[in-house]
């Protein structure tokens, strides 16, 4: 019986290691995957094989055993290379016709078609 | 209604054709003009040749810093490694080298045989510093003034026009 109990302990640790593990490594892909790989082509960190990717890749992965989260990572990689190094670039000043303009485009493009229905709708009943 | 479609056509097209002149004329390679006026990090560099570290917080006792990261595999390095040389020889200037990815031995060889620029030389064996400083490619250089702000970053080989705009920039 002492056995098993302890075996069910091990067991529960090395799940819970695993899991952390697992974790951790979900986190540091999902940032690698934000991340522009500035001497690739349209490739991420996450995708590329480059010098640049790969120490950038094990930064981020000293920065997470620092204990830094997400966003403090892209803080201090947006400090160092600008925000072209996000594919999510943070609302700015300069950046806010880029958020807004799709939202005023489908306001305006819904207006539009609400007026073109509403006329041929009128016609349609004479 | 004919008067209002059209309207909108043309305030679109109008739209469009920006965009494109806009997207078609903006130059799309990575520069790191934002890095300009912002200070350096001060962050503990281990020396090529001594078994000691150096803060970068310590370069605030020149007057101006050329911080330029090399290393012997790279071959636009050796290119403007004359460059530096001549640079060098200005009092006004010191020049601050990170060797990059590199082992010491072919370092102090590439050194030996190009002449050696640096009053001191870092390494950065993993190239994990050289993020810390915006570094994506070598070679690389920052101009610093003695409050360790960028003045100037150079991306790539510096060449006799650089040398000029820096000697201007330090006042000769």
């Amino acid at each position: 019986m002492k056995n098993i109990k302890i075996f069910t302990l091990i067991f529960a640790l090395y799940n819970f290691g695993c899991s952390n593990l697992l974790a951790e490594e979900n986190l540091s892909n999902k940032i690698y995957k934000n991340l522009r790989c500035l001497v690739c082509q349209g490739q991420s960190i996450a995708d590329s094989n480059s010098d640049f990717a790969q120490t950038i890749k094990s930064v981020v992965n000293d920065k997470l055993k620092e204990g830094m989260n997400e966003e403090e990572i892209y803080n201090f990689l947006a400090e160092k290379y600008g925000d072209w190094i996000l594919y999510n670039p943070p609302l700015k000043n300069e950046s806010y016709l880029l958020w807004t303009l799709p939202y005023v485009f489908f306001i305006l493009g819904a207006v539009f078609l609400f007026f073109l229905l509403k006329k041929t709708l009128k016609h349609k009943r004479y | 209604m004919k008067k209002t479609t059209l309207g909108i056509t043309v305030v679109v097209v109008s739209f469009i054709i920006l965009v494109f002149y806009y997207g078609l004329n903006t130059e799309k390679i990575y520069d790191t003009e934002d890095l300009v006026g912002k200070p350096i990090p001060k962050i503990d560099l281990k020396l090529l040749n001594e078994s000691k570290n150096f803060n970068t917080e310590e370069l605030s006792k020149n007057n101006f810093t050329l911080i330029n990261f090399f290393a012997s595999w790279c071959g636009p390095c050796r290119k403007e490694h004359k460059h530096l040389i001549n640079l060098s020889k200005n009092k006004n200037i010191k020049i601050f080298g990170i060797n990059l990815k590199d082992e010491k031995s072919q370092a102090n060889k590439f050194l030996n045989k190009l002449g050696n620029p640096y009053y001191l030389i870092a390494s950065d064996h993993d190239g994990k510093k050289a993020v810390h400083f915006g570094v994506f490619g070598i070679p690389e250089t920052i101009l610093i003034d003695n409050d360790l702000n960028i003045i100037k970053k150079y991306i790539g080989p510096i060449d006799d026009l650089d040398v000029k705009k820096i000697l201007k920039l330090v006042g000769k």
